[in-house]
């Protein structure tokens, strides 16, 4: 049993004030920051993110570092830096927690990767449904400004850096990058196709940086505790996939659903789903046994319980059939919920969130929704389940067939639902249809159309 | 030269060429379905029509490395060594798949929809579909909106391609029409007060690739099967916009712009697409007449048989003395040059000038680029171009109008052909002592009062020949409907009166004008649809 990380990124929650200025100073806050403006190049600073081997904590998992070079090199500018904070993913709430308890800590990580990018603007995109973290961010905001921290030339090394804090209108495509893109320049928030990526032309056609907020915590941890002391944290790369840039450094797991103690851990990358339950969250509620785990969002699929022994990093929900890590969101579900009842509220969140541009993703979603309603009202069919599992497998970006991860998302759950727990929806459904489940026939559905 | 492999076949496209997996599929003759993607617009990728299988050939080994994943045709370049798989089993399920979900939404209520015969939804499902419906839902509504007063919508027949909102945006530049709601409950719409409507507000339902937006002026009229279409050319302006008119039994029906890179691309105006219904007025001129009796400026007009026209007109202007003519910028360039021939074999001295030139305040540009002329009329510098083989000083209808009034005519055979009032009162007296005033117009104007000969004119889709637009584009065009009975288009007429054989032929009287003539002199051979600059051979 590993020893209980010594938190770093919530070393600020439970301190009285601890999202003030003054707090964040005495635990050695900022000090990076100006030593790395008086010291450092930004290509220094993308190159020491880049060695730290810090992955983006949205979602995707994309390296920080790597992700930053792909800006043009020379550009006249202006380049833009978008923070991520529509934190709208079902179980996800560890930006929360950071804005609210520790908003420095992510300005700074602001600012280090607004020097690094060599962008003059950057924007917070927030979450509507966040208003505690928006009256906490915007008055560290106004704090860091009055303080020199952020504004003209900050602390004379010739560096400017405006932050705006820019509250969304609680839609969950705002929270794709290229949606946030649009969002931000006040349209629908319709994402783009690519390329062009938004680093070579983003927010108002100019070069753009979109990262977490977490990412930026760990940026400022990175300046502030060194590349050793991140990559001293996590998991290795496997040296025998050459693609798998490892797991590196603290990663906020949020833990949900049914456990004793729900809530935001922070601990080392690859902890198991079975050691976050039972050590940080005290087991299965009531003494029960888990039937499914989210491993990370809802969007990234379920775990059964056998595969709980599975290191939560970004390599580890793969290997079990889930999307990936996502936001490490874990969701425990417990043995007496139906596995239709979690597919039925899964479908409607997507079919609810689908922005609806592209074909297969406003229809399919909306689709596996009405015949997941169907098959709850007693009238399922064991073909329903077959055609649901085409809708998984044939919509989202990695069949090709839409231009954003929404509909991976959403494909996600009904795919791994109906591989791990088939038998449960032949049994649900031959229990509650016992004279159709067995049609094959297609459901007639004409109807007289109204003359007009 | 780039080359492109289009299902094993290969083709070379230009270098400077930018198209896409679309395009360059086409030019090899596979058709790739789509929706969203329209070359007037910009490129969203997201009806998921196009998916195809690309890849990229490599130019040193030959090797082909394929894309995993399937691509958007639309928004894929094609580039030299771009493997392009149109038909695969892959391809096919997603298309299948793809219709399947445009259709679950759809009320499929084609048997009273306008666009049943020429709607992709319709075309593509029959081509790439599959026949069982899977889905298991009731969706049949056809909830009607207006959105604009020459636009409707059936809000469920939508497939969410968006080419409507993108045309008001980047073409129009009006950004009437929107997105709203989410997902599956998507809706075009517009926003309260401000209804779709702009000058070229029709083209959405062009646009449209299936029955959602209609055509108020076409809606219910005419089931499309039914109707023939003519390539035209629109005599609404000078920019003379390619278009197809659309009729059946003679009777027109709706006009549709005709895609031309040199004129129009894809779009017309509102003015234009509208601007038929004079054809088919009551109110117009059929039938030929002449005053009862000379001295009886008021006696009504006896109608004289056609065959007699020929002759007792030419007579009659014979015996008045010196002729003037107005030749209307909206007859064809055939047509003005047999009147001029005509006026100039009555009277060899006869005074040839322009017709009046109808204007608008200012030409009109859309932010798409798209223009509509001041100049309301198609063929001014066409009939400019005539005149001046025979008279080089080309007057105009001005020095027409000083011509007679300095006493020069004792008689004017005046064409018009305009499809709106364009004399006054004291305009026309400016003729009324001459001995024979021929009027050949399409209504009744202030002139036919005191005309001696009152002729009908032919509507724009009744006459044949060449127009040539503001940017010297000459465009020819053969007759869509036939004139009601009664009415001789000015060509047949002209014709006749030169003592030609046989129907009137614009295409012999265009090489013998091109023949004569180097302004015309790229009329000789074959006109591509699309016209040809005249002034071609002079830049060479």
């Amino acid at each position: 049993m590993p020893t209980p990380f010594k938190p770093v990124l919530l070393e600020a929650v439970g301190i009285p004030d601890g999202q003030t200025l003054a707090s964040y100073r005495s635990r050695g806050g900022y000090a990076p920051l100006e030593k790395l403006l008086a010291e450092k190049q930004p290509g220094e600073v993308v190159e020491m993110v880049k060695a730290s081997g810090l992955r983006g904590r949205g979602g995707a998992g994309f390296s920080t570092g790597l992700k930053w070079t792909f800006l043009p090199k020379d550009h006249p500018g202006p380049i833009y830096l978008c923070i991520n904070a529509d934190e709208s993913e079902p179980g996800t709430f560890n930006n929360r927690i950071l804005m609210e308890d520790d908003p420095h800590q992510v300005i700074e990580g602001t600012i280090i990767s607004a020097y690094a990018t060599r962008a003059g603007t950057a924007y917070i995109y927030l979450r509507y449904e966040y208003p505690n973290s928006w009256n906490r961010l915007q008055a560290a905001i106004d704090e860091a400004y009055a303080a020199g921290l952020l504004g003209k030339n900050i602390r004379g090394s010739g560096f400017s850096l405006d932050i705006y804090l820019h509250r969304g209108a609680a839609a969950y495509i705002c929270g794709e990058e290229t949606g946030l893109i649009e969002s931000l320049e006040g349209k629908r928030a319709w994402p783009r196709i690519k390329p062009p990526f938004p680093a070579i032309e983003g927010l108002f056609h100019k070069p753009t940086v979109v990262n977490n907020i977490e990412t930026m915590a760990c940026v400022a941890q990175i300046a502030r505790r060194g590349v050793d002391w991140f990559r001293s944290i996590g998991v290795p790369s496997d040296p025998n996939n050459p693609r798998d840039p490892g797991s590196y450094g603290p990663k906020l797991y949020c833990l949900s659903g049914h456990v004793e103690r729900p809530g935001c851990y922070e601990a080392a990358l690859g902890i198991t789903a079975r050691e976050l339950i039972d050590q940080y969250g005290g087991g299965v509620w009531k003494g029960r046994k888990a039937k499914a785990v989210i491993p990370g969002g809802i969007s990234m699929g379920l775990m059964t319980e056998a595969e709980l022994d599975t290191p939560l990093d970004f390599a580890g929900p793969g290997k079990v059939g889930c999307l990936g890590l996502g936001t490490a969101a874990v969701v425990v579900i417990d043995e007496t919920v139906s596995i239709v009842d979690f597919l039925h509220n899964s479908c409607r969140f997507f079919a609810h969130e689908s922005c609806g541009q592209c074909t297969p993703c406003r229809e399919g979603t909306s689709w596996s929704l009405r015949m997941l309603e169907r098959i709850k009202a007693g009238q399922g069919r064991l073909r329903d389940l077959d055609l649901l599992a085409e809708i998984g497998s044939t919509m989202g970006m990695m069949p090709g067939s839409t231009i954003c991860g929404l509909a991976d998302g959403a494909a996600w759950p009904i795919k791994n639902a109906l591989k791990k727990f088939r038998g449960e929806f032949e049994e649900y459904i031959k229990r509650t249809n016992p004279h159709g489940w067995m049609v094959t026939d297609p459901v007639p559905a004409l109807q007289i159309v109204g003359a007009h | 030269m780039p080359t492109v492999i289009v299902d094993g076949k290969e083709i070379e496209i230009g270098a400077d060429e930018r198209l896409n997996c679309i395009e360059a599929a086409r030019r090899a003759g596979a058709e790739i379905p789509h929706y969203c993607w329209h070359p007037g617009l910009s490129v969203v990728a997201s009806c998921r029509m196009c998916l195809i299988e690309t890849g990229t050939r490599d130019a040193a080994s030959g090797k082909i490395a394929m894309m995993p994943k399937l691509v958007p045709a639309c928004q894929t370049p094609a580039k030299d060594g771009t493997v392009i798989v149109t038909e695969s089993t892959l391809v096919k399920e997603s298309r299948a798949r793809v219709e399947e979900a445009l259709l679950i939404d759809h009320p499929i209520d084609c048997p009273i929809c306008d666009k049943a015969g020429e709607c992709l939804l319709q075309d593509y499902h029959f081509q790439h579909g599959q026949s069982e419906r899977r889905a298991d839902l009731h969706p049949f509504t056809s909830r009607r909106r207006d959105v604009g007063p020459t636009v409707t919508l059936f809000v469920d027949r939508c497939i969410m391609c968006t080419r409507c909102v993108r045309f008001t945006r980047e073409v129009s530049g009006s950004s009437e029409l929107m997105v709203i709601n989410r997902g599956s409950k998507e809706e075009i719409d517009v926003f309260p007060g401000y209804p779709l409507d702009n000058k070229l507000s029709g083209n959405v339902v062009d646009l449209c690739p299936v029955g959602a937006l209609g055509d108020k002026d076409f809606l219910y009229q005419q089931r499309v099967w039914f109707m023939k279409r003519e390539a035209n050319v629109c005599g609404g302006c000078s920019a003379g916009c390619s278009i197809f008119t659309e009729h059946n039994q003679d009777t027109v029906y709706r006009l549709k712009p005709r895609e031309n890179p040199h004129v129009n691309t894809w779009w017309i105006c509102d003015e234009g697409r509208y601007g038929w219904h004079h054809i088919h007025d009551e109110s117009r001129i059929v039938g030929a007449g002449r005053r009862g009796a000379a001295a009886n400026q008021q006696a009504s007009f006896d109608t004289v048989e056609w065959s007699d026209v020929v002759t007792r007109l030419r007579a009659d202007l014979k015996q008045a003395g010196r002729l003037a003519v107005a030749v209307s910028p909206m007859l064809t360039v055939e047509e003005a040059w047999m009147l001029c021939a005509v006026a100039r074999s009555i009277d060899p001295q006869a005074f040839l000038a322009v017709g009046h030139v109808p204007r608008a305040s200012a030409d009109e540009t859309f932010p798409g680029g798209f223009t509509i002329r001041a100049e309301k009329c198609p063929n001014r510098l066409g009939v400019e171009a005539v005149i001046s083989l025979f008279d080089p000083a080309v007057p105009t209808w001005e020095g027409l109008l000083e011509h007679v009034r300095a006493g020069r005519a004792d008689a004017a055979w005046i064409t018009g052909a305009y499809p709106t009032a364009w004399i006054d009162g004291d305009t026309a007296a400016v003729f009324a002592g001459l001995a024979c005033v021929v009027a050949q117009d399409f209504f009744d104007s202030p002139l036919s009062e005191i005309a001696t000969w009152r002729l009908p004119a032919a509507g724009f889709a009744e006459r044949a020949g060449t127009w040539v637009n503001v940017a010297h584009r000459a465009q020819s065009f053969q007759q869509a409907v036939r004139p009601p009975a009664g009415v001789w288009p000015e060509g047949r007429l002209f014709w006749n009166m030169l003592g030609r054989r046989g129907l009137y032929d614009p295409s012999a009287v265009r090489r013998q004008i091109a023949e004569s003539s180097a302004t015309f002199a790229a009329l000789a051979g074959e006109i591509p649809a699309t016209g040809v600059d005249l002034r071609i051979h002079q830049l060479a």
